[in-house]
């Protein structure tokens, strides 16, 4: 699909029109990426993190692949090897280093893309398939994340891994049975660390995929943009090259900025000194904590501390895998016909006031010491969290009085005498 | 469907998480909380700074030589170092003679190319620091249980890094006399005593280390640069030496680090211009949204 006026490609000489005929691949990145995509003309800097996220995923692919042409998966040598690699391989403290960094500056740009997706409703109707496929993306990258940080095989990787596969042990019956058979033994060792490996190495081509038909999905109905009023017409629009290669590449550039100012002069800031121990499975660390990306999900876990009706470690597996799963369903939680938030007084102030306090604390006491302080803040961050997306968000849905809606983007960006008209962004796209 | 299901889920969740948070407020409200000496008297790492510190910090070579010297002559008794070579001592300013020279000062197991038993030989650049002794029994046995933790990667394993062994070394105190932001240990804790074997230290998280104090008198070593060996300086030196055996390409990190965030500043620079220029033609004056 395209709109009516999306630019075609044209192959130039002779070479380009004997490709374009045989397999029509630059057509394809012309339609995709190229002057052949018209994107609405007002997308602010929140627009810059999907390309962000791809760029990151890239540089994840690079980096691992070069980290495993020298790291040894086995658990009598992984540690050593991962040091081999620091001390011994040339360049190699940069590869780790940038690969341990690029793990949590892909979380950092996953989380502000998400994060736009919730403050301008970008899962709404016709975009849901690019909403869903989303959330698998971002399961696909903690899953491969939690992997990944099993791989050096110090202190926090053992004993992460021991409390995340341990999770599957508060299945009622056959809970147990399913913890043995994915670590293959009843701790972390050599065959959970193997499999790891194998699926650290696979998961991200597959998100790759995943990405792929993400992007497929986002090109059916076109970009959303910050009014949340569809594309109406060509002046509502701008060919994606070179107007937002242009401004995605000074976003490149800002994160490159910030991504090697950590990589060169802060490298284990993110990280934990315990990880730098080799893994001892007769030495608990004093506060077992996953990476800070993990630690709003972690928080959550750990709020459920009574056996109501449940055992209170199901309640808080339930209750982690919940707090995600339940993005699937936002598209239907949220019936208001208005995407935008700058348009949804009521939603808006939810959001700012609910919803983005509610995640920094859990996010503080995901990776806080446990304490009574701690555990009371997460509970009622806990609460607040499912009532936002399951029930305030219905309610405001249909209780909330939008503000007027601008007749169309381009109205938006100019400005016009038209009377702004409510509901028009609710026609279909051509 | 979807919205019904959703809001009685959520008040599901919701529900069951208060009642974890009422049932747990009831228990802090009812019962003390237990409070412990180390929780109060635990002491943060002291506010110590070293050359290398910092994005523009680089190793003082010097001061390497010297923590070198303190490890080989105490440390080196019971703790490992087990990823560091002797070859990479070199990063200390030693010629490869003096290299050579170093690692024949310690014996490293070996094997006899013409009887193939287990022998002691002088090490070579390419061998890796030895163990002091042949196997974790043997450590445990010799330390009261405790096996003294391998050195390489220490100030990267402990929060507070080398500020931290630094004060851990000098921090040795009487637990009779010892007080914290004025309130002193055996006041609050009457019956606190440190158990058999162990040593009283307030920058150890529980306060009771199996390490006897390991730098006591000044001299303990002798500096060949004459600086002189008091137990701060031992301490300091040898906490700059561990964080080089940490992370011994930290001076390649930051050294390639400045140009490569100039050459991105660069760039990001000019992208900015190309956007400014290729939209002026398409942004219209600023609004609202």
């Amino acid at each position: 699909m395209s709109f009516a006026w999306a630019r075609q490609y044209e192959p130039k000489n002779g070479f380009t029109k004997w490709v374009d005929e045989k397999l029509p691949l630059p057509r394809l990145v012309y339609n995709a990426v190229g002057a052949g995509y018209p994107v609405p003309r007002n997308l602010n800097y929140m627009w810059n993190f999907g390309v962000l996220a791809g760029f990151a995923l890239l540089l994840q692919i690079v980096t691992g692949v070069i980290l495993a042409m020298h790291y040894a998966a086995n658990a009598e040598v992984a540690f050593a090897s991962t040091e081999h690699i620091m001390r011994d391989v040339n360049w190699g403290w940069l590869m780790r280093y940038a690969h341990a960094n690029g793990a949590s500056f892909f979380f950092v740009v996953i989380y502000l893309h998400i994060f736009r997706g919730l403050f301008y409703s970008s899962y709404k109707a016709p975009r849901e398939m690019i909403w869903l496929l989303g959330v698998v993306i971002f399961l696909l990258v903690m899953a491969t994340a939690f992997m990944g940080y099993v791989l050096p095989w110090g202190q926090m990787s053992f004993w992460g891994a021991k409390v995340i596969t341990g999770l599957f042990g508060a299945i009622p019956l056959v809970g147990e049975s399913i913890q043995v058979w994915l670590l293959g033994g009843f701790a972390p060792d050599n065959a959970a660390l193997n499999r790891f490996f194998s699926l650290h190495f696979l998961l991200p081509f597959v998100t790759a995929g995943v990405v792929i038909l993400h992007i497929w999905a986002l090109h059916i109905p076109g970009s959303s943009n910050p009014t949340g009023v569809e594309v109406k017409s060509e002046s509502d629009t701008v060919p994606f090259h070179p107007y937002y290669t242009a401004k995605d590449g000074f976003g490149l550039g800002i994160f490159l900025l910030a991504y090697f100012a950590m990589v060169f002069f802060l490298p284990n800031f993110l990280g934990h000194a315990d990880n730098y121990i080799e893994a001892n499975p007769l030495a608990t660390p004093a506060n077992i904590v996953p990476e800070w990306y993990f630690w709003p999900f972690y928080a959550i876990l750990r709020a459920f501390t009574f056996d109501f009706i449940l055992p209170a470690k199901l309640w808080g597996v339930l209750a982690m895998f919940a707090s995600i799963l339940l993005w699937f369903f936002l598209p239907w939680l949220d019936k208001s016909p208005v995407r935008s938030g700058h348009y949804r007084p009521l939603f808006r102030k939810f959001f700012w006031f609910g919803l983005i306090p509610c995640i920094l604390v859990l996010g503080y006491c995901g990776g806080a010491h446990l304490s009574p302080i701690t555990i009371a803040l997460s509970q009622i961050a806990t609460a607040y969290y499912f009532l936002h997306f399951l029930v305030i968000l219905p309610i405001i849905s249909s209780v909330e009085k939008p503000e007027p809606l601008p007749y169309s983007i381009t109205d938006a960006v100019l400005g016009s005498d038209k009377k702004p008209v409510l509901g028009e962004n609710t026609t279909p796209a051509v | 469907m979807v919205r019904i299901i959703g809001i009685l889920t959520g008040l599901v969740f919701t529900l069951a998480v208060l009642i974890s948070f009422g049932v747990d407020t009831y228990s802090n409200l009812t019962t003390e909380a237990e409070e412990t000496a180390e929780h109060h008297f635990h002491a943060e790492p002291l506010d110590v700074s070293f050359p290398h510190d910092g994005p523009f910090g680089k190793w003082d070579t010097a001061q390497l030589q010297r923590g070198y010297v303190v490890y080989k002559e105490v440390c080196s008794a019971c703790h490992s170092l087990k990823y560091v070579a002797f070859r990479d001592l070199a990063d200390l300013g030693y010629t490869e003679a003096e290299v050579q020279a170093l690692a024949a000062e310690w014996q490293v197991p070996g094997i006899d190319p013409r009887t193939g038993e287990t022998v002691m030989r002088a090490a070579e650049p390419t061998d890796y620091f030895p163990s002091p002794y042949p196997n974790d029994v043997a450590a445990a046995a010799a330390n009261n249980n405790a096996i003294p933790p391998d050195l390489s990667l220490m100030t990267k394993a402990r929060h507070g890094g080398a500020p931290y062994v630094y004060s851990l070394l000098t921090g040795y105190e009487d637990p009779a006399t010892y007080s914290h932001d004025g309130e002193r240990l055996l006041e609050a804790y009457p019956d606190f005593e440190v158990p058999t074997g162990l040593y009283f230290n307030p920058y150890f998280p529980n306060l009771n280390l199996a390490m006897a104090p390991p730098l006591t008198t000044t001299g303990q070593v002798t500096y060949e640069d004459g600086t002189e060996a008091t137990i701060a300086q031992m301490s300091k030196d040898v906490s700059a030496f561990l964080s080089w055996t940490a992370e011994p390409t930290m001076d390649d990190r930051k050294q390639t680090g400045w140009p490569v965030l100039g050459f991105v500043l660069f760039a990001t620079i000019l992208a900015y211009l190309s956007k400014k220029q290729i939209w002026a033609a398409v942004k219209p004056a600023k609004r609202k949204h």
